[in-house]
């Protein structure tokens, strides 16, 4: 019987399998940032190890990292002594860190693929859920805890029972306006946050096939929100495009060696997935969330769903405790909510796609009176990208807020916060209870709807905007 | 990792579904660089509440967490595992439980055990309707106790074996450290390397 792809890149990184344990496999590439590090780095200096492969390890600092005044220092002495102790550690262990100010420093998720590190078939872990970014290059890549980071970096390997496979298939074209975004945000409301739990998720049919690279990673990166370990797609000629002359990319011989394996990355015909999902592109709207977990979702064109109507007990329960949390009522048309901050950022939409897609909307125009809006690059090759490109300008023109990179308002380590009761339309990907700030309330959005949303002042998508014409500024 | 035979304790009936990490440890408590000390973070928000459940002082010294499906949701954080442990909970059982969480907390030494929702149902009842009510979790027989209740918990052979040992996960591999070598020594040259440019 034929493999998922999934299984291919699970079977070819077995180190030894033995009757009765889980398999130990052996990991690609190691991803560290400040958060989930500290007490791995203190676990091997107790017991006298050193990290085994230095060479497949890299650090960056992303959490905790202020986006202003980035070269003063560290206002909060926590966040400060956090970045301080995965210096000292990467000093101590010899890690390569991109520390705050370095050119390639940003979000982990960010930084790994633009890297060119992140490659088809490899296995990619980080003490991050958001690992499964990396997916979207036909990676096996998912999120571990601190007692698996010290693993790795001891061993380079993981002991791991095998995941279950689903295949979420999308067919089709995506109408306009709907993106990377609504379409996880819907694949996520259809399956449920526990949905995809136990299992790696391959997206594939021919509306993924036409997605970008960044749009993929946007997928990708969300499937964790459907309680998976990791989402995949199978790398295609826009992977290897995408990889071809990043400074980590093979090269040479090396890198015909490489396609050629790449090539057989591909779920095979006949293989089996224990789980399937079908969904038509052509149904899908702009999609955002009302309630408190990204599962809570529904097309912006719809209203508030009254907690009564979820047949399950514990989910109508759920709602009403959302609905309360996030100050909204049953019936309530959701174009019609109002929101006083915006988020452009975060590892789901914070490449220079997302970026590209929030200025073409805001080019012209302006944030509506009294909204902030925040737009955080998820790399400084991001920032500077888009600051070649004049998109900076284009938000600062608008009275959004251009900011260093980071994590940033995604959960709020840093001083970017929502105060008590404040409303976000936020790119990031989780709208659980005080993510965003003690109080805060937020919407899980795309780039574009956030941007539409930023002008008008309330949810809105940019058909919303056809009839508030474009401001012309003399 | 200390070893996890069996353990009794008073339960705290915890009647939410799709509890995250957020909750668990707002991200400002994961500033810490060690391992303890997390105790007054676990559940931050709704501890302000004085009738929160945990605040209730016919639940002080209670061990074992009776929660809601799909627990643990979210984050990789283990720092909600550790704020677990740290408050003084030996045990959590829930009908669902997210597989990063369910990962950390074995590898801690906290026990989480599934059980169907029927028998989580009837745990929370048994201890609403009296907090003295004791629970016993017995990783041995593989099997939940309380009045009225024997309910048998699956868990993977391995991971049992560990817990009940209280084994040390990297000295485990390192004993297979031959089988690491020769891995490496196959690879595709192609692979990335983060110090070569
Ligand atoms: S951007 Fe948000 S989700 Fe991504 S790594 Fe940072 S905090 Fe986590």
């Amino acid at each position: 019987m034929g493999r998922t792809l999934a299984e291919k890149v699970w079977d070819d990184h077995v180190v030894r399998r033995a009757e009765g344990e889980p398999d130990l496999l052996f990991i690609d590439l190691h991803l560290l940032h400040e958060v989930t590090s500290p007490q791995a780095f203190d676990g091997l200096r107790k017991a006298g190890r050193k990290v085994r492969r230095l060479d497949l390890t890299i650090a960056t600092e992303d959490h905790n990292t202020p986006t202003l005044d980035i070269d003063k220092p560290i206002a909060d002495p926590v966040s400060r002594t956090q970045l301080e102790t995965l210096r000292k550690n990467c000093a101590d262990f010899g890690v390569r860190l991109h520390p705050l100010g370095d050119v390639e420093q940003g979000v982990v998720h960010v930084v790994g693929p633009q890297l060119g590190l992140t490659q088809p078939g490899t296995t990619v872990v980080c003490g991050d859920s958001h690992t499964s970014t990396h997916g979207a290059f036909g990676a096996l890549a998912f999120g571990i805890g601190t007692s698996q980071v010290e693993h790795v970096l001891a061993t380079q390997t993981l002991t791991m029972a095998p995941f279950k496979t689903m295949a979420v298939t999308v067919e089709g074209e995506l109408p306009e306006d709907v993106t990377a975004k609504d379409l996880i945000l819907a694949v996520i409301t259809k399956i449920g946050t526990g949905g995809g739990q136990g299992y790696v998720i391959e997206y594939r049919g021919s509306a993924i096939e036409k997605l970008s690279m960044e749009a993929r990673m946007t997928i990708c990166n969300m499937s964790i929100e459907a309680g998976a370990r990791a989402g995949m797609i199978a790398p295609d000629r826009t992977t290897f495009d995408y990889l071809r002359g990043r400074p980590h990319a093979p090269q040479g011989d090396d890198w015909d060696a490489a396609v050629a394996y790449w090539e057989t990355l591909r779920t095979d015909d006949d293989a089996v997935f224990d789980h399937e999902v079908v969904i038509d592109a052509a149904e899908l709207a702009p999609f955002v969330t009302w309630g408190t977990n990204p599962g809570q979702g529904a097309p912006l064109s719809a209203s508030v769903p009254d907690p009564a109507s979820f047949a399950d007990p514990s989910e109508s329960y759920a709602a009403e405790k959302a609905l309360e949390y996030m100050g909204l009522r049953a019936g309530q048309p959701l174009r019609e909510v109002a929101v006083d901050t915006v988020f452009v950022g975060s590892c789901t939409n914070g490449r220079i796609e997302d970026l590209r897609a929030a200025a073409a909307i805001l080019r012209d125009r302006k944030v509506a009176e009294g909204l902030r809006m925040l737009v955080v690059p998820g790399s400084v090759r991001v920032a500077l990208q888009a600051v070649e490109e004049g998109l900076d300008k284009v938000f600062t023109a608008a009275g959004a807020e251009w900011r260093h990179a980071g994590c940033s308002m995604c959960l709020g380590m840093n001083p970017d916060q929502l105060a008590p009761g404040e409303r976000a339309a936020s790119t990031s990907n989780r709208n659980f209870e005080g993510r965003q700030g003690k109080g805060g309330r937020t919407h899980l959005v795309s780039p574009q709807v956030a941007a539409a949303t930023a002008v008008l002042g309330h949810l809105a998508s940019p058909a919303d905007l056809s009839d508030a014409p474009a401001l012309v500024e003399a | 990792m200390e070893a996890f035979t069996t353990h009794t304790g008073r339960a705290v009936p915890l009647r939410r579904s799709n509890v995250d990490t957020d909750q668990i440890i707002p991200a400002h408590w994961l500033k810490k660089v060690t391992r303890d000390g997390f105790e007054d973070g676990l559940f931050e928000a709704w501890r302000k509440d004085p009738e929160f459940v945990l605040n209730r002082p016919e639940r002080q010294g209670a061990t074992v967490l009776v929660a809601g499906p799909d627990f643990g949701t979210g984050s990789s954080r283990e720092h909600a595992v550790w704020a677990l442990q740290n408050f003084g909970f030996k045990a959590v059982v829930s009908s669902r439980f997210a597989d990063i969480f369910r990962g950390n907390s074995l590898k801690n030494g906290l026990l989480t055990v599934v059980l169907p929702q029927e028998t989580v149902d009837r745990l929370w009842e048994l201890t609403e309707a009296d907090p003295t009510a004791e629970v016993t979790v017995d990783l041995v027989a593989r099997e939940v106790r309380a009045e009225g209740v024997t309910a048998p918990f699956e868990l993977d052979e391995n991971a049992r074996w560990r817990l009940l040992e209280g084994l040390d996960d990297i000295s485990l591999t390192l004993k297979n450290e031959s089988d690491i070598a020769a891995y490496e020594a196959s690879r595709f040259s192609f692979k990335p390397s983060t110090t070569v440019v």
